[in-house]
């Protein structure tokens, strides 16, 4: 099994999301991340889902997807060749005492404190999912009492874009 | 024995108005090749200030739609005032589902887009079943249901269900009308939907505030469906390839599925046949679409086909399929299916291609033009000489034939044979009419033993499996069919889910004829209680033989139809012709069959087709040092 990144361009409208996630449970597939948001034109939103699948039958998956009336195109990321982002907010537990090795940490990784209360500060991290799950392993003896990940954005470098195309000038 | 009186029937003056009307009853080879328009041929009309509920009706007149049938209820109750002036024919059922399934079989025997429609709540649950049906089997279906009020919905107001979401894994798409302006466009889009590319049912829900809203309708609308574009013209690289593995195949076969019938591709079909010598088999969905007498024919293949159709496919070295879909009832255990073939797999639907079996040449398109092709391009190979002979290919199947042909034994306990019965009804009635089965042993008997002569003679519920599919359907097709006979073949236990919908054939004036093929039990489940279960015959006597209830000659008659009986061999062909006699009425005749005859052949439900048994304990001698 291998993670697949799928950026699937659909219509914006009512219960697209529906539609497309629920093809993927009815097809016995689960959806590692998903993250739904507009694009350059405000007819077409674009899914990231993160599936594990084996390549045959996630090629059904995709093929059943092309299906779906409301979506326009599919493309499979390649991680080599694509830019992958997750957002990461965390409430971590930093008291006087441990407020300097936190920030640190926060500091090491790029990350941000968004938010101070006396006993926690709230950091705000974005990168792959390996770097937060680095941050995240280093934030943990200092105690996690919250937190919160996005789905996984993702784009292909170079300058070509997939939003480009007839079909989506249509929508 | 009663019949109801013309002058009571409230369709009377409908049949005059309909009899006023050009013919509506066109070529369904003719209306199948050209339903791909973009946008309906009709003329425009200028924009003019209606109710929500009155362009839906202008909607569907502006569509061609010549007849609807539904039920109406509270929330599609606007929609009903238009439709009652309308030109429209409404045909009010007695059960959700039978609107449904006749929408179907409307829609099987014309090629038309067959629609139906429905309120909110248990309305459209009731659509359920028949839309999940036309979704297995493609059928080009419209539904339409009323939903409660835009502010309404989400409130677990009375007869409210989501419907849309409901019906999101079995239609092709489903729409919910969020404003008034909307309908044309919607509904001219989801008839462009559910007619062009795989056919499908796409559901159209409509809240009652939308049907009450004031709007203009203006025709024809733009429709926008920048995501929808269904590959209809195959790609010549794969057409070439196609047809170079056809010239060199020694042992091919033409596995034809229902693709082949909604493409109106029947003649193409036989053409190559012809012109290639390949042997054909045609599945459940394809039966007609190629001549059962055609010497090429070697029948259905699958758990209940012919020895020679499954053999052909098992031990082919090249598998064409036009339309077909390598379902799991026509390949048995599938890591054993045709182990040796290459596979040439044309759909209009990519998504089938190389689902279950990996197509080695995947060729996506609409079976029309595939075959068109295909006979373009094996033209050319046979010009240059290339063509393998498939002599010894034919006398292997020739020889299977021979030897293990469809039959049955008659019963011991000497009653009537149902496989008889349904023999003597495709023999006397002739290859012109439609037959319409429902689901189980009368269904399999009716594939195997009428013989199926032209294009959309036989409807059937294959995908689904949905006992209960054949009155309203048969209902459906001689609504669309008036001129042409059709017989429902049904089953004890399928004619007792849906017959109530024989009182709307009755009032409506849609004489079609029921043969029960009344064995007293479900008659199939048996059978495997039989084989599989030790014939412990749980919870599968009926006790229509044993009590007679229903009586369904008495049934029959209350349902305003003509009720006839046949028990024994000697009456069959006299019950057949009086039914055949009778065209102002609906008939229905009980044929009291034993309980004991079995389908055969068969490949039991996960084995390979490798192991299938000619009947009961008999397993063909296949001459494996042949291949």
């Amino acid at each position: 099994m291998t993670m697949h990144t799928l950026s699937v361009l659909v219509e914006n409208k009512p219960g697209v999301l529906a539609r497309v996630s629920g093809l993927f449970s009815r097809r016995g597939f689960n959806i590692d991340s998903l993250a739904v948001g507009e694009t350059e034109n405000p007819d077409v939103s674009r899914i990231t889902i993160v599936v594990n699948a084996e390549s045959s039958p996630l090629e059904q998956v995709t093929k059943q997807l092309n299906k779906l009336v409301n979506v326009l195109k599919i493309v499979e990321l390649d991680p080599q060749v694509s830019v992958a982002r997750e957002l990461l907010l965390v409430k971590v537990r930093a008291d006087r005492s441990a407020r300097a090795q936190v920030l640190e940490t926060v500091n090491l990784f790029r990350a941000r404190v968004v938010d101070v209360a006396p006993e926690t500060l709230t950091i705000e991290a974005t990168g792959t999912p390996d770097k937060l799950d680095a941050l995240l392993r280093d934030l943990e003896p200092f105690g996690i009492k919250e937190m919160v990940q996005s789905g996984l954005v993702a784009i292909g470098r170079g300058s070509r874009s997939i939003t480009a195309g007839p079909a989506l000038r249509a929508a | 024995m009663t019949r109801p009186t013309p002058e009571t029937l409230a369709h009377t003056a409908r049949r005059a108005r309909a009899a006023a009307e050009p013919a509506s009853d066109v070529d369904p080879a003719t209306t199948r090749a050209a339903a791909s328009p973009a946008t309906p041929a009709v003329r425009p009309t200028a924009p003019a200030q209606v109710s929500g509920a009155g362009s839906l009706v202008r909607s569907l007149e502006a569509l061609g739609v010549d007849v609807v049938f539904g039920i109406p209820g509270g929330a599609i109750l606007p929609a009903y005032d238009p439709l009652y002036d309308s030109t429209v024919r409404h045909i009010l059922v007695r059960h959700e589902q039978g609107a449904g399934h006749a929408a179907t079989g409307y829609a099987q025997a014309t090629g038309k887009v067959g629609v139906c429609i429905a309120t909110s709540g248990p309305g459209a649950t009731n659509l359920v079943t028949p839309i999940a049906d036309a979704y297995m089997d493609s059928v080009a279906m419209v539904a339409i249901t009323g939903q409660v009020a835009r502010p309404s919905i989400g409130t677990d107001a009375f007869q409210e269900a989501d419907i849309q979401g409901i019906t999101l894994p079995i239609t092709k798409h489903n729409f919910l009308v969020q404003s008034a302006e909307e309908i044309p466009q919607v509904l001219a889009e989801a008839f462009h939907l559910a007619s062009t590319g795989r056919p499908g049912p796409v559901l159209v829900d409509i809240p009652k505030d939308v049907l009450q809203a004031s709007t203009t309708f203006a025709w024809p609308p733009t429709l926008d469906l920048p995501g929808y574009r269904p590959t209809l013209h195959p790609h010549g690289k794969q057409i070439r390839e196609a047809a170079r593995l056809m010239a060199a195949a020694r042992r091919p076969v033409l596995y034809v599925g229902g693709g082949v019938l909604k493409a109106g591709a029947t003649d193409g079909l036989r053409q190559l046949a012809e012109l290639t010598g390949i042997p054909v088999v045609t599945t459940l969905m394809a039966l007609g679409a190629f001549p059962d007498s055609h010497a090429q024919h070697l029948g259905m293949p699958g758990m209940h086909g012919t020895v020679a159709a499954v053999y052909g496919l098992q031990k082919a070295d090249l598998i064409v399929a036009l339309g077909a879909r390598f379902d799991d009832r026509v390949t048995g255990k599938l890591d054993s299916f045709a182990p040796d073939a290459s596979v040439v797999h044309a759909d209009i639907d990519p998504a089938e291609i190389g689902k279950n079996r990996h197509a080695d040449v995947p060729i996506v398109g609409d079976a029309k033009h595939v075959i068109d092709e295909l006979i373009a391009a094996v033209t050319v190979e046979r010009s240059t000489g290339r063509g393998a002979d498939l002599g010894d290919w034919w006398t292997q199947l020739n020889d299977l034939r021979d030897r293990y042909p469809l039959g049955y034994d008659e019963p011991a306990d000497g009653t009537l044979s149902p496989q008889y019965v349904i023999k003597r009804l495709g023999e006397i009635v002739g290859p012109d009419a439609i037959f319409v089965a429902g689901v189980g042993q009368h269904q399999m008997w009716a594939s195997q033993f009428i013989s199926y002569e032209k294009p959309y003679t036989w409807l059937n519920s294959g995908g689904l499996g949905t006992m209960g599919y054949a009155v309203p359907a048969a209902m459906g097709a001689k609504v669309g069919k008036p001129d042409t006979v059709v017989w429902a073949v049904d089953g004890d236990g399928c004619f007792q889910m849906t017959n109530q919908e024989l009182a709307t054939c009755a009032l409506e004036g849609i004489p079609v004829k029921i043969a029960v093929i009344n064995n007293g039990n479900l008659g199939m489940v048996r059978q495997w209680q039989t084989l599989f279960y030790n014939e412990r015959y749980s919870n599968t006597e009926l006790g229509t033989h044993k009590h007679r209830i229903p009586d369904f000659v008495k049934l029959a008659e209350a349902l305003g139809c003509v009720g006839l009986r046949c028990e024994n061999a000697d009456d069959v062909d006299k019950t057949i012709a009086a039914a055949m006699e009778i065209n102002d009425a609906p008939v229905v005749i009980d044929f009291v069959v034993g309980k004991d005859a079995m389908v055969w052949p068969m490949v039991a439900a996960g084995t390979s087709n490798d192991e299938i048994m000619f009947a009961r304990g008999v397993r063909p001698a296949f001459d494996e040092d042949d291949i």
